[in-house]
């Protein structure tokens, strides 16, 4: 009996379905995933196909939000331990361990009811002089509403991260609540009283704004502003370059030049290096010239985003951390804004609004891991797994928009977060060689020439298993680490248990000197001289074992046409499709 | 004084005999003479347990017969010396088909040699016949793997080169892989090495000057075919014969690449060694003339061509993806990229084990395996991952699991620092676990000690 395997793809996953022109054997069905895998299936009947083909596209593009799975989905946990669970993540806490509120920075209830800005949160810090008019005024001069807030405070230097939208300067427009406020900021810095304004689009991309009314700060309006452009693209550029990328890299047979040629002109590499270039210029600013920086583009929750929170995790190793990220991920991205459920589609809607910014943000930050591999405490099957639940819909941290729109639709009570469980299997996710004696600002400075950038085989072709190494390394370390915790434990406990016996013989032999004084040689010794070396704990031994060195492993195939053509891996219908979890 | 007016002159020294391997003396005490250490008559008795269809032959003693070749070379028991060189005279420099490499698992055997001189009239030798046959079972078939691709060996016979035609070779099925040679791969390094340096390029610069290089494309090339000859011998149950022109260059690369994937025993640091010598010194890899002055050279050097480098390259992919399986690190494969260029130690001067012998080297100058094997040394190269596996493995050769050799190519361009400090928390780890492991054992014994001597004491 052959082994059958299934094959369980969440509908949320399904990125695409496509139907290819019938062959002998049956009906081409080739089902693309948000997570980069892609599963091919041969329909023996063309009319089945073509049912699976409607049904598939109907389970994965919903219409609203309460037909996600998060909605449905259920740990079996009670109210308190689910609230507990969205508690975990406390973002005034976050802000209290930056160091503010303080002598500089508050506490802002302008935007307690949204009233200012629908897509940023409740809660924000500005700078104590920024009067509330100060903030309206600003906020009507900036794109959506989105007026400059505090993202990162860095303690040791006094400098601010802060992040908004693009002034609504058009050629010429001018609004001094917005100069003041830029002002405030500045002055919020007893060290340097310049700061930079760096606006991540293309110079042109910005310009071409200015016809629209929008634009970039003159910085003959701002006194003491440095303004910068740092040229990432935007999320359409990332779109079709990601588009381009995963073509490439799915064809078959691809030969190394196609491969490289492929990457190049996809530009990925390049827009990755963009925002690592622009997150390095962030902390050098921080940490040079102690200078504070404030970041836009054009709305303000993606290429910001980005930059804010990479440019934070340069400059303070709590974020490199397991908790730490996930209170990055939580601040900069969802509770400022970024559209996750329009960024990954999680409902059908607008094609042109779905692009993989946070997908980027991932891969810059494994980039890092790369180049500092101690300076982590997590590894990436972490950030693969934060990947996979940014389209898996099943806990409610990155549906929706906002946190408005959050709020309304009544996550918190109607589903689970996310965090909780990854913790609960911290274990798998952290990095063995973590070096966590550093100190808090340790400041990451990465080496962006163009050869530190690899194509990230792990995230694009995490399901191609052909193509990764037969052994992990890293895997063999996690577990040896992990046996080295219980080894130590046992040497305690055999400690002990010695100590024990010890005591308890010195009270015998005490007690029975008194009645032999001779002790005749104990025949045992010998026995106990040939006691046997324990093996321990064999983890290692399955994971350095070899998958694909057995005849079913179809690897071989690649390497000549002569005796084999590699098909796609063929599931018929009636061994089961790819079943849905839902 | 001439040496300061002119550095160049000391990196393209005329006679050999002026090289430092000539005037180096050792400040170590040699506890095992890495000359004898792998005797060919030491390596076929590993096989001769085995089989009794192989014999030595000594036919080649004053490299009469083929000068590129060794003395002492395995043949098929059935082929007298006669018919050696007779079956010479009809294979490019004289190289007849000899044994590379014995299967134990199913008896199947890689050979390699020459190309057939068949010419445009194509010419016929009984003898070359009858070698090749007499290594196939009854009823089996071998492949011949020519590295060159099917154009390039037809246009060889213009020139009195050519390949086997199936007619006289019928239980043989020839495949054509193309392999690229000489100046194409010397360009190639260049190129990348260049690539490598400009820490200036952008993006779009860098990937497109990598792409330019070729360099990865020839390592899947390599790749591709050493894996198809494995899989020849491991899946298929066929022997194989590889040859390009000379069978001294591309044909060495996949014999001895096949071997990796195959034998276990070469991914060992002694077996590796043993594969050196045997496939690449003994069977006439001109390393004199391939690495004379690495990616710098200005002047055209006809023979230059990193060819030992690609085959380094190729197997530091394999150890990539099998890390646990080589027991030897990326150090050691660094190690002999240096001492094939540039080396205090004799073992890579000369072009053939006959210059070598006219040269006097084993007199004259120390071996490179002399020094490795010193037990300091050797920690050094040893990868502290290493658990010895029987299996064969098969690398992916998928330009997305290829990735540049970063060990060398951006050795000093890029900041290892983290790198290096990751790995040595990583030996740490691993010789802590020992460690442990051995006070857990101590431990349990002596509680087994206690537990016994109590029952001892109790059971009077």
């Amino acid at each position: 009996m052959e082994h059958i395997r299934t094959t369980k793809i969440l509908h949320h996953h399904i990125a695409s379905v496509e139907k290819l022109a019938l062959t002998t054997s049956g009906c081409p069905l080739v089902i693309q995933c948000k997570n980069f895998r892609i599963v091919h299936f041969i329909v023996p009947r063309e009319r089945d196909c073509h049912d699976i083909y409607n049904s598939l596209l109907q389970l994965s593009k919903q219409a609203k939000y309460e037909d996600l799975y998060a909605f449905s989905y259920n740990p079996k946990q009670n109210d308190s331990e689910r609230l507990q669970g969205w508690q975990l993540i406390d973002l005034a806490e976050e802000y209290k361990r930056m160091g503010v509120p303080n002598s500089h920075w508050e506490l802002s209830d302008a935007n307690r009811e949204y009233k200012i800005c629908e897509t940023y949160p409740r809660e924000l810090y500005v700078p104590w002089t920024a009067s509330k008019p100060i903030i309206v005024g600003s906020s009507k001069f900036r794109s959506k509403g989105r007026f400059p807030v505090l993202s990162y405070y860095h303690q040791d230097k006094k400098a601010a991260i802060c992040r908004c939208s693009q002034p609504l300067s058009g050629f010429s427009a001018r609004c001094m609540e917005d100069e003041h406020l830029l002002q405030a900021i500045s002055k919020a810095n007893p060290v340097n009283r310049y700061m930079y304004v760096v606006d991540t689009r293309p110079k042109l991309n910005a310009m071409a704004n200015r016809a629209a009314g929008k634009g970039y700060e003159n910085e003959d309006n701002y006194s003491s502003i440095r303004f910068q452009f740092v040229g990432i693209e935007n999320i359409h550029v990332m779109r079709s370059s990601l588009q381009k990328l995963l073509e490439v890299n799915g064809t078959k047979g691809l030969s190394v030049s196609d491969f490289y040629s492929g990457l190049e002109s996809s530009g990925w590499l390049r827009h990755i290096k963009a925002i690592m270039d622009a997150a390095i210029f962030l902390a050098k600013a921080i940490m040079v010239e102690n200078a504070s920086v404030l970041v836009h583009c054009s709305d303000g929750w993606d290429r910001t985003s980005q930059v804010c929170s990479l440019g934070s995790l340069l400059l303070d190793s709590y974020y490199r951390t397991i908790k730490g990220f996930m209170v990055l991920i939580e601040k900069d991205w969802i509770s400022f804004g970024h559209k996750f459920s329009e960024r990954c589609g999680h409902l059908d809607g607008d094609p042109k609004e779905v692009s993989p910014v946070f997908t980027q943000f991932l891969e810059c930050v494994w980039h890092l891991t790369e180049q500092f591999p101690q300076a982590f405490e997590f590894n990436e099957a972490f950030l693969l797994q934060i990947h996979e639940h940014i389209h898996s819909c099943q806990f409610g941290n990155f549906l929706g928009n906002c946190q408005k729109e959050r709020e309304e639709l009544k996550l918190k009570e109607k589903t689970y977060s996310l965090w909780p469980f990854i913790l609960e299997d911290q274990k798998k996710y952290l990095n063995p060689l973590y070096s966590s004696k550093s100190h808090r600002f340790i400041v990451l400075e990465p080496n962006t020439v163009s050869f530190n950038f690899k194509f990230w085989r792990n995230m694009y072709h995490q399901f191609d298993r052909t193509l990764h190494p037969r052994q992990s390394v890293f895997n063999i370390i996690m577990n040896m680490n992990e046996q080295n915790k219980q080894l130590e434990k046992d040497i305690k406990d055999l400690e002990s248990k010695i100590k024990q016996r010890k005591n308890k013989q010195t009270d015998d032999i005490l007690t029975k000197e008194l009645l032999h004084s001779v002790h005749p040689e104990s025949p045992t010794l010998k026995t106990s001289l040939c006691f046997k070396e324990q093996t321990l704990l064999p983890v290692n031994d399955s994971l350095r074992t070899i998958e694909g060195s057995s005849p079913a492993d179809n690897r071989y195939s690649e390497y000549a046409e002569e005796f084999s053509k590699s098909e796609p891996a063929v599931v018929s219908l009636e061994y089961g499709v790819a079943r849905m979890t839902c | 004084k001439e040496i300061c007016l002119n550095p160049g002159a000391l990196s393209t020294l005329d006679s050999i005999t002026l090289m430092y391997p000539f005037f180096y003396r050792p400040m170590f005490e040699v506890i095992e003479d890495g000359w004898h250490s792998f005797l060919p008559e030491q390596e076929f008795e590993l096989y001769s347990s085995a089989t009794s269809e192989w014999r030595l032959s000594y036919v080649n003693k004053e490299f009469a017969v083929c000068p590129s070749y060794p003395p002492i070379v395995i043949v098929p028991k059935s082929i007298d010396d006669e018919a050696l060189r007779k079956v010479a005279t009809f294979r490019h420099g004289g190289r007849f088909p000899v044994l590379s490499y014995y299967h134990q698992k199913n008896g199947m055997v890689i050979m390699r040699s020459g190309q057939p001189l068949t010419g445009t009239n194509g010419r016929r030798c009984k003898e070359d016949e009858k070698l090749i046959n007499a290594t196939l079972r009854v009823g089996k078939r071998g492949y011949v793997i020519d590295t060159r691709s099917l154009n390039v060996a037809q246009q060889a016979r213009a020139k009195g080169g050519g390949f086997e035609q199936e007619a006289h070779y019928p239980q043989w099925r020839r495949i054509h892989k193309s392999i690229e040679r000489y100046h194409i791969l010397q360009e190639s390094l260049i190129k990348l090495v260049e690539a490598c340096n400009d820490q200036t390029h952008n993006m779009d610069r860098w990937l497109s000057k990598l792409e330019a290089s070729n360099w990865l494309t020839h390592i899947k090339e390599i790749l591709t075919t050493a894996c198809l000859a494995a899989q020849c011998i491991d899946r298929e149950g066929a022997s194989v014969l590889i040859h390009g022109t000379e069978g001294t260059d591309s044909t060495l690369q996949v014999t001895s690449l096949a071997q990796i994937i195959l034998e276990p025993r070469s991914r060992t640091i002694r077996g590796f060694e043993a594969l050196i010598e045997r496939e690449w010194l003994q069977a006439g890899h001109p390393f004199q003339q391939r690495c004379a002055q690495s990616a710098y050279c200005n002047t055209k050097q006809k023979w230059e061509a990193p060819v030992f480098l690609l085959f380094l390259d190729c197997v530091w992919q394999i150890l990539r993806q099998f890390p646990c399986s080589f027991e030897f690190n990326e150090n050691f494969l660094i190690m002999l990229f240096e001492h094939a260029y540039a080396s205090q130690f004799g073992t890579f001067l000369g072009n053939s084990e006959s210059e070598r012998c006219k040269l006097k080297l084993q007199q004259k100058t120390m071996s490179l395996w002399s020094w490795v094997n010193q037990p300091s040394e050797l920690s050094k190269y040893t990868n502290p991952l290493f658990e010895a596996n029987n299996l064969v493995i098969w690398p992916s050769v998928a330009p997305q699991s290829l990735p540049l050799w970063e060990g060398i190519f951006l050795r000093w361009n890029r900041c290892s620092k983290y790198l290096d400090e990751a790995y040595e928390e990583m030996v740490n780890i691993i010789e802590y676990n020992k460690e442990l492991q051995a006070k857990v054992n101590i431990l349990r014994r002596q509680l087994a000690e206690l537990e016994t001597e109590d029952g001892m004491q109790e059971s009077p």
